[in-house]
């Protein structure tokens, strides 16, 4: 559409910004402020310029934590996007079977995430919960607080569980905005149901799926409630991910400064991602040329 | 309705999703020592007695009331606002939109354990910690960006040539904006406030942080009871179902919207 | 190459049609005949598409049936059908190149790829897309998407018919004209039976031999161009066609006059007590509505309201007694002021009985 030029627009975005930016670059101003000073208590504060940065960036735990996370986020990506689509495609296309389908598969996306964690702590447990029963009667020892493996296998499970329905929609929304005239044109053509998925379906949904892509990445890049509570991080420092980890610094051992500098970095690596994303979506384009 | 094969699929991954919060529900129905005891699948001696415990205890129900009143500020908040901004990037080009636009976007990329603290002390200052609309306020950093960005992709599918016929039909800008463009983009409202109401609602860490006992949300109450040895699971299974059912009456509200919205191609 | 039969087709997309209403198609019985070019012409919500789409196999009709060359397909599938149908806006494969979107209905039914070559080219070049053939399908132009579509319908050796659902409504007006030009080549050269929905008469009178027109779910008239114009079977007909329509006025028949309010208007003595059903109108076109500035006889007073100056011509409203009344005056003719007379031969008066033409000859 060819937008009016006026520059007095910004009277109708001043409320948003105004209630961003006192979210969003108060708070970071204060980050900036702590992250370049060493806070010994009130009104004890010295100036260390890049020290904190410099000791972040060779934090061995920091590396640590950070390479958990992105083994963890390409994992999660790697299962939930192609099930989502699966799901997607095989979801009723209208009547009162979609709107059951669509309230059932968003009932995990409304609960609250501690709630999650609790879930499935219930869930996984050999003595209460139906999963853990099961696999420890197959003969299987499955204990998420003993071992490292079974720890990443639950938290998996749960983010999967967790997240995969909201791919589900966004391929859902995507797919009913193809008109039918396509499937109709291709079913004169005598192409077969994989041609029409390659061909017709999936182009379609690149902009959908760009979106979940960048979604699911950022959301489970700053993973929290979830995986602290079902294994607070452990055992040990095997599930402690980058938001855990910084939690842990910042409120646990409440070193400010090199909290500060942390989140700084933290947020940096996110906005390159979200930067690069979004570059990309903006070159796929939405799928609805043509 | 015939049962094709990829309806088993999908009616086998329906029920894969519903089991773990049917078990919480099994759960909640049962007396702590009851589950202790004995392995059932469904409740054998079913109790409302975890549910009584918490409809009668002030340091439970508070919880839930507090929550339903910060995250309905919040979506009220983040919906008035984002409606004019979205607006403006639909319909104008004006000095720095799409850097504007853009940097609203990395707020909702924003890690909440980032701004722990710095809330913390914001809030601290304006003496707003343990009130509801520090958290409602909290949670406009993520959701007003969100707002914003679904209902700009609605509101431009409604063609501009309407906004100028109104105007030439000698509707003033406020009057033109209730009367005529809202109704038209109604299903974009709703799974706008879908959405507010869905990530404010579950979002734990900010909520939890900006609180201490009068407006503290129910997830934290939740999470205090963990901690300890001796858990009542049945209790803390009665109230994880509580706070699931908010959240599935307003799908079950919003549905046929929801799947309106989904046909209209826009989410 | 096909004849198509429709047999006593009646349609609803309703389950359980009770009445008249509830039918998309209420009666269609009509051949289309092997090589013709027909346009299929009514308002949006007669039918036309639903239509489009039971000849074509997309849609099944609820009752009746549809044959190819004598052969019953109604239960036959779209691909084996032999049809082809091109949409209203460009439907393609886009990350395919041309070749590849051309290519593929034949790669589908397991041609040879030399076979395939060949055919592509030859199509292509008919299509003049022949330059085109390696880019991405998805960066060209609206009218050569609707190219590739027609192409890809084309590319099977097989082919029996075409079928159009307004295919233009995307296209650029400066472009429209190519492409109407380049379908009638195709018809020409293929020889296939082209069947092109529209609701602009002006397409359907240059793209096709016979027009089909719809009104509310059945074919009111099938004929040229020509045929439509002159005698209209049905007030529909005389209203869409032609730039105005056709007059129609309420009127009474007593004997041979037709009274229209208090006027009498004579017809020809062979029009006598033709019509026994509830409502009568009679139709005049505008150009044959004549305009003079004196009294003439068996003219009618009136008063002139407006003039539209369309170029070539003039379009000239007039009332009479309550009631209006077009005619066409040439460029140069001179329209009267205010008061005129009006005359109307009897012999380019047609009567319509319950909305359909009463011919002349024929007993009621």
């Amino acid at each position: 559409m060819n937008k009016w030029r006026d520059n007095k627009a910004w009277f109708l975005v001043l409320p948003v910004f105004v209630i961003v930016a006192f979210s969003a670059i108060i708070p970071l101003m204060t980050v900036v402020n702590y992250s370049v000073q060493d806070i010994f208590g009130p009104g004890q504060r010295y100036f260390v310029g890049v020290e904190w940065f410099r000791d972040v960036l060779l934090d061995e735990r920091l590396h640590d934590a950070l390479f958990k996370q992105l083994a963890f986020s390409f994992m999660v990506l790697l299962t939930e996007i192609p099930l989502g689509i699966a799901i997607a495609l095989m979801m009723p296309k209208k009547g009162w079977t979609a709107s059951a389908c669509l309230v059932i598969l968003a009932l995990p996306l409304l609960i609250p995430w501690n709630v999650i964690g609790t879930i499935w702590i219930i869930f996984t447990r050999p003595d209460i919960g139906l999963f853990g029963a099961i696999v420890n009667n197959a003969g299987i020892a499955f204990d998420h607080t003993a071992s490292p493996v079974d720890a990443w296998i639950t938290l998996m499970l749960m983010e999967i569980w967790h997240w995969t329905p909201l791919v589900a929609l966004l391929a859902y929304a995507g797919l009913r905005a193809i008109p039918e005239a396509y499937y109709q044109a291709a079913k004169i053509d005598g192409a077969s149901s994989w041609a029409v998925f390659r061909y017709i379906q999936l182009p379609k949904m690149r902009g959908v799926l760009t979106i979940a892509l960048l979604l699911r990445f950022m959301d489970s890049f700053l993973i929290y409630a979830e995986p602290f509570v079902l294994t607070g991080g452990g055992p040990g420092n095997t599930t402690t991910f980058l938001s855990i980890y910084l939690v842990k610094i910042a409120v646990g051992q409440f070193d400010l400064g090199p909290a500060a500098a942390f989140s700084l970095i933290y947020f940096l690596i996110i906005l390159l991602f979200c930067w690069l994303f979004y570059q990309a979506l903006q070159a796929v384009g939405t799928g609805d040329k043509a | 309705m015939r049962l094709k094969k990829r309806h088993l699929g999908l009616i086998a991954y329906l029920i894969i999703l519903f089991l773990p919060i049917y078990w919480m529900l099994n759960m909640s129905f049962r007396t702590n020592a009851d589950i202790m005891r004995s392995f059932s699948l469904i409740p054998t001696h079913p109790t409302l007695i975890n549910y009584m415990k918490i409809f009668t205890d002030p340091s439970w129900y508070s919880g839930y009331i507090n929550s339903i009143i910060y995250v309905t500020i919040n979506t009220v908040i983040s919906l008035t606002t984002a409606l004019p901004a979205a607006y403006a990037f639909s319909r104008y080009q004006f000095i720095g939109d799409k850097h504007i636009f853009f940097w609203l976007l990395t707020n909702r990329m924003a890690p909440p354990a980032v701004f722990l603290l710095p809330f913390f002390q914001l809030y601290s200052t304006f003496n707003l910690i343990d009130t509801h609309i520090a958290v409602a306020l909290s949670h406009c950093l993520f959701n007003v960006p969100l707002a914003v960005w679904i209902l700009e992709g609605f509101m431009s599918g409604v063609p501009k040539e309407i906004d100028e016929t109104a105007f030439i039909d000698g509707y003033s800008f406020p009057r033109f904006f209730i009367r005529v463009f809202i109704p038209l983009i109604r299903a974009g409202i709703g799974v706008t406030a879908f959405f507010c109401f869905m990530f404010s609602w579950v979002e734990l860490l900010l909520a939890r942080t900006l609180t201490t006992t009068a407006a503290k949300p129910i997830a934290a109450t939740m999470t205090r009871t963990v901690s300890a040895t001796g858990l009542d699971w049945g209790l803390l299974a009665a109230a994880g179902i509580l706070t699931i059912v908010p959240g599935a009456l307003v799908i079950w509200f919003v549905r046929n919207h929801l799947a309106k919205g989904f046909a209209l191609g826009r989410v | 190459m096909a004849r198509i039969e429709l047999n006593e087709i009646k349609h609803s997309y309703l389950p359980n049609p009770s009445d008249e209403q509830d039918f998309a198609l209420k009666r269609i019985h009509t051949v289309w005949e092997d090589g013709g070019a027909y346009a299929l012409l009514g308002p949006s919500g007669c039918g036309k598409t639903t239509m489009l789409n039971i000849i074509s196999g997309l849609l099944k009709p609820s009752h009746g049936s549809i044959l190819y060359d004598g052969t019953d397909v109604s239960a036959m599938q779209p691909e084996q059908r032999n049809i082809a149908q091109v949409f209203q806006f460009p439907v393609l494969y886009d990350t395919m190149t041309v070749y590849d979107n051309l290519a593929f209905p034949l790669r589908n039914r397991g041609v040879d790829k030399q076979s395939i070559r060949e055919r592509v080219r030859e199509i292509a070049e008919a299509l003049d897309l022949t330059q085109d053939l390696n880019k991405r399908a998805a960066n060209l132009s609206a009218d050569a998407k609707q190219k590739i579509s027609l192409g890809r319908g084309l590319v099977r050796s097989d082919v029996a018919a075409i079928l159009f659902d307004e295919p233009l409504t995307v296209i650029d007006p400066h472009l429209k004209w190519d492409l109407r030009r380049k379908l009638k080549e195709i018809h020409t050269k293929f020889n296939l039976t082209m069947i092109y929905v529209t609701h602009d008469q002006v397409e359907a009178m240059t793209f096709a031999d016979k027009i089909v027109v719809m009104y509310e779910g059945e074919i009111v008239q099938m004929g040229t161009p020509q045929e439509l114009f002159e005698n209209p079977e049905h007030t529909f007909v005389g209203y869409f066609i032609g730039s105005p329509g056709m007059n129609f006025l309420d009127c009474t028949l007593d004997g041979y006059i037709a009274r229209v309010g208090s006027i009498d208007v004579p017809l020809l003595p062979s029009m006598t007590n033709r019509c026994t059903g509830q409502s009568l109108k009679l139709g005049i076109r505008p150009m044959y509505v004549g305009l003079h500035d004196g009294p003439v006889e068996h003219g009618i007073e009136g008063a002139v309201l407006g003039v539209e100056d369309q170029g070539f011509c003039k379009i000239v409203t007039a009332t009479f007694n309550g009631s209006e009344i077009k005619a066409r005056v040439n460029e140069n003719g001179a329209v009267p002021e205010g008061k005129c007379w009006i005359s109307l031969p009897p012999d380019k008066i047609k009567l319509y009985c319950d909305e359909r033409l009463v011919r002349q000859g024929d007993s009621q």
